[in-house]
């Protein structure tokens, strides 16, 4: 019993291990005073010095949240919508549908990347643009919108059909209800959807990498291109800015799914104690 | 005098082509407490469904005052309805879920406080203005919901078994309070419940429904002491329900007796049913009764014993205040009065 116990620690704080060791050390090399990968000499921020004078990085970063905020934006609101009208759907034609939303989830990111190349250049056949931040800005749309449905959707299922009625019978035009009662009520799928978009988004280098073009490069892309130059350390110091900046993402994303979970479940202790 | 306030006519309501709702008519009558009474399915809840906005009819017309309504869609209709299940909003405070229809109309701030205040103070909620719904027990989120429907000044509120969810004692709290509501309001409420005491307890009128048809609609006494037929007797209180044949009037033979009534106007030797109410059946020593029985059964309720009597090959529901033992033979006596002769129903 108590030994089974043990083993079964041990072997999660194995995996722990596994998965955070890397970036355990890369977060502790971003702070290292040499160049060398392999020791220590000495803590300095002298590489996030060094990161806030690189053009090429900055830019890239810029780059990024733009993208990432214009392609999550956008693929909330489509998502969003394209989840009530999942909603309403009959049985068959929803579980058709759901499926449909969920092979890009599953498909090998590369062949996304590849078949959206395709696309915009056969388009670019037809009418004139370059590869770019439009073209960025979709292919991430196309992959966010799932994680966007995936979201709203159970929001959608739980929430009371009657309250749109009631809307309606205090004065909603549809309109109206939709905005002041549909809205409220699936808020925090909307926002957890629009949360992962995010970081999909910022994480993004296989898909990106095929349709930025030459002329915009996403953070990913840049960081790829400097580690075939010469890896440097401002590499480590960059990814541990990443790190934190996702890891904050996350822990607001889960604050607020607990908030609603309480909230769910006090509701059901007031039905409880009616 | 008796003004309409709501109308029905011909009202007929199809789901995937099945009939709901087969062609009723019914009046409301203004300022009345209204109530739809049947068992699930019999198509109360889509009668009130209709007059809130919230179904169609497939044909018929809806009227309110003089008014055909029918296409009218809910926010511009001036009823307003208590959900089954309060369906508060979540996200809103009390307060505000009450306030709610006031901000859409947009009156000024402090109207809306001072009627938000008011139906608080009516349904007894003071304090809890601040208070998230989801904190509320059952009751008074009932109550918010009626104070929510009500703040709006409604003509008509329509309430769908608004009181399903709550405890027994509670559910009759908030009967008489309902009722006290109603009549200082002077609003016409209709009410729909499958619940035949709180039917009798709270309306004006009672109107009965089975399988989208209209059975009865009537006073509560009208219904529990004249039921038009057999399931109306059945559904409203207890009843023994007794195949029978109209020899002439005012005379009837069931159980393998000839027993007196008061009933006329049968086709001579017609078959009817016959209703006998469990308390209607007196008990006498053995011998002195038109019918002669054996007490199979005694089931004790509070006020009254609850006994099943084996007699002239009929299982006899009967109400006494006095105890008797299993296997005992007792004497039965029926008033002329107290037996209620019905039309036998069309099967359908």
């Amino acid at each position: 019993m108590t030994k089974n116990r043990f083993l079964s620690k041990l072997f999660l704080y194995i995996v722990l291990l596994f998965l955070y060791v890397p970036i355990f050390v890369l977060i502790v090399f971003s702070f290292n005073e040499s160049k060398s990968r392999a020791n220590f000499t000495g803590f300095s921020l002298k590489w996030y010095s060094k990161l806030l004078h690189n053009e090429a990085i900055l830019t890239s970063l810029l780059n990024t949240v733009i993208i990432a905020l214009a392609a999550a934006l956008l693929a909330t609101i489509l998502g969003t919508a394209a989840a009530i009208g999942i909603n309403n759907m009959k049985k068959v034609s929803k579980t058709v549908v759901m499926n449909i939303t969920y092979i890009p989830v599953v498909n090998p990111e590369i062949i996304m990347g590849v078949s959206l190349m395709l696309l915009f250049k056969g388009m670019q056949g037809i009418i004139n643009f370059q590869f770019g931040f439009v073209t960025l800005i979709l292919s991430h749309i196309a992959f966010d919108v799932p994680y966007v449905i995936y979201n709203v959707l159970p929001k959608l299922r739980q929430m009371n059909p009657s309250l749109v009625e009631v809307a309606r019978d205090l004065g909603c035009n549809e309109r109206q209800a939709f905005f002041k009662v549909v809205i409220p009520e699936i808020m925090p799928g909307v926002f957890s959807g629009f949360l992962m978009s995010l970081t999909y988004s910022i994480d993004d280098f296989v898909i990106s990498y095929f349709t930025s073009g030459s002329s915009v490069e996403t953070l990913p892309i840049t960081i790829y291109s400097m580690t075939r130059r010469k890896v440097s350390p401002e590499i480590n110091a960059v990814s541990t800015i990443i790190f934190l900046a996702i890891i904050a993402v996350l822990i607001v994303k889960n604050y607020l799914e607990n908030r609603s979970l309480r909230k769910a479940r006090d509701e059901s202790l007031a039905v409880k104690n009616a | 005098m008796k003004n309409t306030i709501i109308s029905l006519r011909n009202a007929v309501v199809e789901y995937d082509g099945v009939e709901v709702l087969g062609g009723i008519n019914l009046d409301i009558v203004d300022k009345q407490f209204v109530t739809l009474l049947g068992p699930s399915g019999c198509g109360k809840t889509t009668t009130l469904r209709i007059i809130g906005g919230f179904a169609n009819m497939k044909s018929g017309e809806l009227y309110f005052g003089d008014k055909e309504i029918s296409k009218l869609p809910p926010h511009k209709r001036q009823v307003n309805t208590v959900f089954q299940k309060y369906a508060l909003f979540p996200h809103l405070n009390v307060y505000e879920n009450v306030a709610f229809g006031l901000k859409l109309q947009k009156l000024p701030e402090k109207e809306i406080r001072s009627r938000v205040q008011e139906m608080l103070e009516l349904v007894n909620l003071i304090g809890f203005e601040k208070r998230s719904v989801n904190r509320l027990s059952g009751g008074q989120q009932q109550r918010v919901a009626i104070a929510r429907a009500l703040v709006n000044r409604p003509k008509v509120l329509l309430l769908d078994e608004p009181l399903g969810a709550l405890d027994l004692k509670l559910r009759k709290e908030m009967q008489i309070e309902l009722k006290k509501i109603q009549q200082n309001l002077e609003i016409t409420f209709v009410y729909v419940t499958h619940d035949q005491e709180e039917a009798l307890t709270m309306s004006d009128t009672v109107i009965v429904m089975k399988d989208g048809n209209i059975q009865q609609i009537g006073t509560p006494v009208d219904i529990y002491n004249e039921p038009k037929n057999a399931f109306v007797a059945d559904f409203i209180g207890e009843s023994n329900i007794l195949d029978g044949i109209m020899h002439k009037d005012r005379l009837v033979e069931f159980a393998g007796n000839e027993f007196v009534c008061v009933d006329e106007g049968f086709a001579p030797d017609e078959l009817v049913d016959v209703v006998v109410r469990p308390e209607d059946i007196k008990v006498v020593n053995q011998g002195e009764g038109m019918l002669t029985g054996v007490v199979e059964n005694v089931i004790f309720k509070g006020v009254h014993y609850e006994m099943l009597v084996d007699a002239a090959g009929f299982k006899w529901k009967i109400h006494s205040t006095i105890c008797e033992n299993v296997g005992d033979l007792i004497g039965m006596n029926i008033e002329p009065f107290d037996i209620h002769i019905m039309h036998k129903m069309k099967e359908d």
